[in-house]
């Protein structure tokens, strides 16, 4: 039953840590500092990664800037597919329109999750422009879109899974590519899923996986990973 | 997460996971109706039938909105069109619903057990929006979230409701939902309008005294007389109703200090309700309750219409 295995450990915490540094330079950097910045991460990962972000914006740059997050869940283009999926809701407390947003996720796969986000983020209002920044880029995009901000190219096959997994919610910071059968669905972790390496097969909200669909436990969280 | 439920027309087929569920979900959808712009494309495609055969506003509205905000196409079928009129079989009917090739049928009719046979006769999924004086369930998702919203949990509360129990449809949904969420129940009404097994309905205590029970509720719920019902035969006259059973101001002083107010709507002031208290800024939360028809209803629909397991490897 158990066939997603850990194939190999692409990122351990202090590249994390020091891609994360890189980012938020970057992103100062292209933009010209934090002026009329935001950073809105996509849950369940990427608003985590947002929010270390902002933190390490405001180390470099001395400002705090507006933190939000998005949940792609109503506007995801698999809803006949799909197990209704977990909500986590939007929180965005500041008014998008005109504002540079910076979209946060933590791994980019198809694309189809940024499309989502990007329709998600417009109902919210105007911004000036959006710019993405994804921890992971893997490959294999099914939509013309290109982030603007990569903490490592990590070249991966379909049948695998890269999954990120972070301290303050599974007790430790990697990124894990896991080998996946095929036709199983592709998703982040539930959060708090564990130690990585321990599959997360019934800690989901499923409670125990089912045939022929060996990530069940994790795909109600599979809002981001795409 | 799979969500195992295709229809909505008994809501004691629920689990207390499950009525949680669809109020943590209209918590989501809340955020949403909160904007500027409150439609979501995620049910894009699918297409809802509001078939009304009995008349009513505020639900059938209510649904409305609730699948235009998802993006759902809808039609309106029944009303004084309705095909019964033109002396169709009910069966008749599903059929051509089937033929329609619709995802989802909201149902009204004054005929109790209508929803249930829709859902034997057609691959569609079916909500029951009020059938005869059997089961509203939406109306009792609503009222349950209103009360979870303002007082912050449902498990152990004391609820009574006040009024026509025997003829109410509401009742015969809220209770049992109350009960499977926790809260305990107390029917209030003048014994005529008792139904013969108030049993049946799973109410804890039964009351013909309202100014007894006032100072035990956690929750007032007062459901509306209907006076055509009322005047004459069960009862003397709406004016001693309201003496006995009306919750006016000057029952206040027997409410616990954070006791709310319920009512399905629409209210006979004077009746049931006077004024001060169907407006009463601390205590009322008849206008949330309308509030919550839409976000609960949005994910009634939502949960309703997700995945199915044979899909998730799809």
């Amino acid at each position: 039953m158990n066939d997603n295995q850990v194939k190999s450990v692409c990122m351990d915490a202090a590249e994390i840590e020091r891609s994360l540094t890189r980012i938020a330079h970057q992103i100062l950097e292209a933009n010209h500092g934090a002026e009329n910045l935001a950073l809105v991460g996509i849950v369940t990962r990427g608003d985590i990664l947002a929010r270390m972000l902002v933190e390490r914006i405001a180390g470099i740059e001395g400002c705090k800037v507006p933190l939000g997050s998005l949940d792609i869940s109503f506007y995801r283009d698999d809803f006949l597919t799909h197990l209704s999926p977990e909500l986590h809701g939007t929180d965005i407390a500041f008014d998008i329109r005109g504002k540079k947003i910076v979209l946060v996720d933590d791994v980019l796969y198809t694309g189809r999750t940024i499309r989502a986000a990007l329709e998600a983020l417009m109902d919210l209002g105007r911004p000036s422009e959006v710019q993405l920044a994804v921890l992971v880029d893997r490959g294999h995009r099914e939509l013309p879109i290109k982030p603007d901000y990569v903490g490592k190219n990590v070249p991966s096959s379909k049948d695998e899974n890269v999954r990120l997994f972070l301290e303050e919610v599974d007790g430790c910071s990697r990124v894990e590519i896991l080998n996946m059968p095929p036709g199983t669905r592709v998703g982040s972790a539930p959060l708090g899923s564990g130690q990585p390496g321990i599959v997360p097969l019934g800690s989901g909200p499923l409670g125990s996986g089912q045939p022929g669909s060996a990530s069940l436990g994790s795909a109600p969280a599979s809002t981001g990973g795409e | 997460m799979a969500f195992n439920h295709k229809h909505l027309y008994d809501i004691r087929e629920y689990s207390c996971d499950d009525i949680m569920r669809i109020l943590e979900t209209a918590v989501k959808f809340k955020e949403v109706n909160e904007r500027k712009i409150k439609k979501l494309p995620t049910l894009k495609g699918f297409t809802v039938i509001n078939m009304f055969n009995e008349p009513s506003t505020r639900t059938r509205s209510s649904f409305e909105l609730a699948e235009k905000r998802l993006s759902c196409d809808s039609l309106n079928f029944g009303g004084s069109s309705t095909s019964a009129v033109k002396g169709e079989s009910l069966v008749d009917t599903i059929e051509t619903l089937n033929a329609y090739k619709v995802d989802m049928v909201i149902v009204r009719d004054k005929h109790a057990g209508v929803p249930q046979l829709i859902a034997e006769h057609t691959g569609a999924g079916v909500i029951d929006a009020g059938d005869g004086k059997h089961q509203h369930p939406t109306q009792a998702l609503l009222d349950l979230y209103s009360i979870w919203e303002k007082l912050g949990r449902l498990e152990g509360l004391h609820v009574g409701v006040v009024g026509d129990i025997g003829h109410s449809r509401v009742c015969g949904s809220l209770i049992p939902a109350l009960k499977t969420v926790g809260a305990t129940v107390t029917v209030v009404a003048p014994p005529t309008l008792l139904p013969a097994r108030p049993d049946i309905l799973g109410a804890d205590h039964v009351s013909s005294k309202l100014d007894e029970v006032l100072p035990e509720l956690d929750v007032v719920y007062m459901l509306r007389i209907q006076r055509e019902r009322l005047e004459g035969a069960p009862y003397p006259s709406l004016r001693e109703y309201n003496l006995l059973f009306g919750l006016t101001q000057r029952r206040e002083a027997l409410m616990k200090p954070d006791a709310i107010i319920c009512h399905p709507g629409p209210i006979n002031r004077g009746v049931e309700l006077d004024s001060y208290m169907a407006d009463h800024a601390q205590r009322s939360v008849i206008l949330d309750q309308v509030y919550a028809g839409i976000l609960t209803r949005m994910a009634a629909l939502y949960l309703l219409l997700g995945g199915s397991e044979d899909g998730l490897t799809a």
